[in-house]
């Protein structure tokens, strides 16, 4: 498909969440699809900034904005859900508030006209669309029953973010029903894990994330797909701290979306950081039952 | 004022000028007939208000005082100058003063007009046969006119006849709706066109030509007597029944209930096995009055009549993800049309109605079992601007509360929770049914929303907050009902479109003024009733319905009709018959005539105006090539002395 797209990685997919990076990266390459990190990106302000002083918190965002624009891009990738937010929330004021973003320009001093539209992970894979994800698929991946995790933010506030039915998102399960997955019906496709919670109330967190995981399994889930960096730190890395409070809850493998998409278009697990993971995502676990796991 | 007052009675032709604070008063009035008599006045300027106001208070004292009504001119300093610019500056006086000397030299080219009369028919039609078209239908019949009824389902009644009970008195649905179904269809005054719609409406006030589309029952109604043995052996048993939303199941050839009026059936041919592969036949057979047709076909009938009375109700708002509508937007985190347990307040109708599908007893969809605790939730979809309805629907606090009660007075050991987001019991002993459900009758009350419904080991979730506890509730339920918006039925835009009448942005058809015309359409002599007009119960249905039978026997009232004088008319002699104004008529007012000599030899072609069609709009004038055509009242001359009056 041969595209270019504006890349904000944001402080996670630099950091503790790399794997997820390498995920998006090689998972797109195999779609043609190249990224090209901002140049001189700043934080988004993350949930510090929009609580303390949300005019910071805009302008961080606008002096992003303001970059991609600069550079030309019309699109810009964001897959860290908060990031994407705050991106589109900056963006929203840009197009609606004409004082707002005389204001924001001038203190990014660069011209903003909001120009560059932000998207998420799942809007990438749904502009190349299942016709084509079908095409690529070279292994199908049959064995997964996914429980599709979208968390708090990926589809909120909808006003703001557009995207998808925000109470009753669907355009997970549509992407991995064209890789050859099955999805399950399950509640809890939208309630929050926990957050930031977990460095100051890891207890909150953990029963949280207990309530998702025991629910997917419940519904016949073997594993649980999601599309936002903290939500893998929450439901991957702490599940063992999980497990030990609740332990008859079995191992679930938590992959990142771009996890499947690459394995199913022939990717190793190793080229796209899945061996990374806390919980073990081998692929060919999943057609083990889950108690042998 | 008087600086104007003085400067008007300057103006050439001005006999003269008074000031008066309050001119539409009755001392007012008198001073205007007095000045016509006194200084001998043929014709008025009143600079004042709109002339929606008082033009009809002003032409009355002119005639009082022997002048032509139409030589009476409005010239609006109110809303047309002060209140729509800065107050008390010179501008503003400026174009006060301009207004008034424009109408000065309409008023000097009027001339004297005389009413219009038409003839009118005194037979009304009564579009939708619930129970404000009832109403509406048999107060005309009663008042002795001839009454056209049109239902579009097998049966008249209407969202009301499968209704359980009826709040604030609890009193059976069927029980009041059903006599008053038999009076329709035994009224001598009154014709039943069941299973038929609206195709087209020609006409205007008192002339109505109304094309009614009587679709195939495969029953000839006439032959048939009703016995319904065919409905007791039709073989095809298991079809969906709209008149249960589903709950139910019906037959091919069926009556959608027992007391239906008529009390004759249809044939569905899209689940009827003779239909659908030509085998059974069993109705045939064992029909002794041989009234079942299988060749049927629609049939077209006209009607001609003076007033139309649009009665169309509502439906509910589809609470699952897929909506016939853009901008509206479904609770696909409800669950409704997933779980089986989850329905709608229509639906809970039926399964307390003593004639629904579990006859009366509450036991939830899914497995018959008697729910034992069950959640209501109001404003599903109402006043959610998200969700593409801001409105209030009006009757959803008060079912709730009625549902509640009905539950318990079924499931003694039952508990009934409902999430709300106001109580809204505005009405005749309203509050006081409310309270009862919930001092009495033990129903718990949370203020709060519903986040989603989710199953869970076969039972349903129902996750929401209650806002005044400051806390988040989950409750187990066996069963939920939701209620959902209303909106009016399919169609009622498409049916407005044909009637030329008005319809706000959500579908419910506009009344001419909210407060004072509340059953009149802007299109004279068609009125509205019932919940296609808003959201409403059904005594307030019923008292509409009233309303808008009393604005039609008025109308009937009187032998003929009059109309406003101020219409197009054509210069017949000059007219070179080109026709274009025929083609530009917005309300095909203008036809194509013949002028003869005595002998009857064909002189000539002309357009021609009937006046009983023509609305005044002055198309045919802009397209007249030969400026043959002109509106009386107001002229292009008079146009162009009012333009020139400001150069």
């Amino acid at each position: 498909m041969n595209l270019l797209l504006g890349y904000y990685p944001g402080c996670a997919l630099h950091g503790s969440s790399s794997d997820y990076e390498s995920s998006i990266q090689a998972c797109l390459q195999a779609f043609k699809i190249r990224l090209v990190e901002l140049n001189g990106w700043v934080c988004c302000g993350a949930s510090a900034a929009h609580s303390v002083n949300p005019l910071l918190s805009k302008s961080l965002s606008a002096r992003n904005l303001a970059i991609a624009e600069r550079e030309g891009y019309t699109e810009l990738l964001a897959p860290c859900p908060l990031c994407s937010m705050e991106l589109c929330k900056a963006r929203h004021t840009i197009l609606e508030d004409e004082e707002h973003r005389k204001q924001l320009s001038d203190i990014v001093e660069l011209p903003l006209q909001g120009k560059t539209r932000v998207i998420n992970v799942l809007q990438v894979f749904e502009s190349i669309g299942q016709a084509e994800l079908r095409e690529h698929v070279k292994q199908p991946l049959t064995e997964v029953r996914a429980a599709c995790y979208y968390g708090c933010l990926l589809t909120r506030p909808p006003k703001v973010v557009e995207f998808d039915d925000c109470e009753h998102p669907n355009s997970m399960e549509g992407i991995l029903e064209a890789l050859g997955a099955s999805t399950v019906k399950w509640n809890f496709a939208t309630e929050c894990c926990g957050a930031g919670m977990t460095l100051a109330r890891e207890e909150t967190v953990i029963e949280l994330s207990h309530r998702i995981l025991a629910n997917a399994v419940a519904h016949g889930a073997n594993c649980i797909v999601v599309a936002c960096p903290m939500c893998h730190v929450n439901l991957d890395m702490k599940q063992e701290e999980t497990r030990k409070a609740h332990p008859e809850l079995p191992q679930l493998p938590v992959y990142y979306l771009s996890d499947l998409v690459g394995l199913a278009v022939g990717l190793k697990e190793s080229q796209l950081g899945v061996d990374k993971h806390f919980v073990p995502a081998e692929l060919d676990l999943l057609s083990e039952p889950a108690e042998t796991r | 004022m008087e600086d104007l007052t003085a400067r008007t009675a300057e103006i050439p032709g001005v006999k003269c000028a008074v000031h008066y604070k309050y001119m539409c008063s009755d001392p007012g009035q008198s001073l205007v007939r007095e000045k016509i008599v006194e200084e001998k006045l043929d014709g008025l300027v009143v600079a004042a208000c709109s002339p929606h106001m008082h033009m009809k208070t002003f032409r009355a004292a002119a005639k009082a005082a022997g002048l032509n009504p139409y030589l009476v001119e409005i010239a609006n300093i109110r809303e047309h100058c002060s209140w729509v610019h800065e107050p008390k500056t010179e501008m503003t006086t400026v174009k006060a003063m301009d207004i008034i000397r424009m109408s000065v030299n309409k008023v000097i080219q009027d001339h004297s007009l005389e009413p219009i009369k038409v003839s009118l028919v005194k037979r009304a039609l009564v579009i939708g046969g619930g129970v404000a078209g009832i109403q509406a239908a048999l107060d005309i019949a009663d008042a002795g006119h001839e009454v056209i009824l049109v239902e579009r389902e097998p049966s008249v009644g209407g969202k009301m006849a499968g209704l359980s009970e009826t709040f604030p008195t609890l009193d059976c649905s069927q029980c009041i709706l059903t006599p008053r179904m038999v009076e329709v269809g035994q009224h001598p005054g009154i014709r039943l066109y069941t299973y038929s719609e609206v195709e087209a409406v020609s006409g205007f006030l008192g002339n109505f030509s109304v094309t009614i589309r009587k679709k195939a029952r495969y029953v000839d109604v006439d032959k048939c007597n009703g016995c319904l043995d065919c409905w007791a052996k039709c073989p095809s048993k298991q079809n969906q029944s709209e008149f249960d939303y589903g709950l139910g199941q019906r037959k091919a050839i069926y009556v959608p209930f027992p007391q239906a009026v008529p009390a004759r059936p249809v044939i569905d041919p899209k689940t009827c096995i003779k239909f659908q592969r030509n085998k059974c036949g069993v109705c045939l057979k064992i029909c002794k009055a041989n009234a079942i047709n299988y060749e049927d076909e629609d049939k077209i009938v006209t009607e001609e009549v003076g007033a139309i009375v649009v009665a169309t109700g509502f439906k509910l708002y589809n609470i699952g993800k897929k909506q016939d509508t853009p901008g509206i937007i479904g609770y696909g985190e409800y669950g409704y049309g997933e779980y089986k347990d989850v329905i709608d307040g229509l639906q809970f109708e039926r399964l307390a109605s003593a004639s629904g599908p579990t006859s009366g007893e509450i036991r939830r969809p899914s497995d018959g079992a008697e729910p034992k605790n069950v959640v209501f939730i109001a404003c599903v979809g109402s006043r959610d601007p998200a969700k593409g309805i801001p409105y209030c629907s009006k009757i959803c606090c008060m079912y709730t509360a009625k549902h509640t009660m009905l539950y318990k007075h079924k499931v003694h050991d039952g508990q009934a929770h409902v999430f709300y987001m106001d109580i809204r019991a505005g009405g005749k002993s309203y509050d006081e049914f409310v309270r009862r459900a919930i001092e009495k009758d033990g129903a718990r009350y949370y203020r709060g929303r519903v986040s989603k419904i989710s199953e869970e080991n076969g039972k349903l979730m129902v996750s929401g907050s209650d806002t005044i506890g400051g806390e988040p509730v989950e409750i187990e339920a066996d069963m939920v009902v939701l209620a959902s918006a209303m909106r009016p039925s399919d169609g009622a835009k498409e049916l407005a479109q044909k009637l030329k009448i008005g319809y706000d942005e959500h579908g419910f058809l506009s009344e001419s003024h909210p407060k004072l015309r509340p059953v009149e359409t802007t299109t004279a002599g068609i009125f509205v009733c019932g919940a296609c007009q808003g959201p409403k119960d059904i005594p307030e249905s019923v008292a509409q319905a009233s309303a808008a039978a009393a604005k039609v026997q008025v109308l009937f009232s009187k032998s003929e009709l009059t109309r406003e004088p101020e219409v197009a008319r054509i210069d017949e002699i000059n007219c070179a018959a080109c026709s274009a104004c025929l083609r530009a008529c917005p309300y095909s007012a203008i036809e194509r005539a013949e002028i003869r000599d005595r002998g009857g030899n064909l002189v000539k072609y002309t357009s021609r105006v009937n006046p009983s069609l023509c609305m005044g709009c002055g198309t045919c004038v802009s397209v007249c090539p030969s400026k043959c055509a002109d509106l009386e009242g107001f002229s292009e001359q008079q146009i162009y002395g009012m333009v020139n009056s400001l150069i």
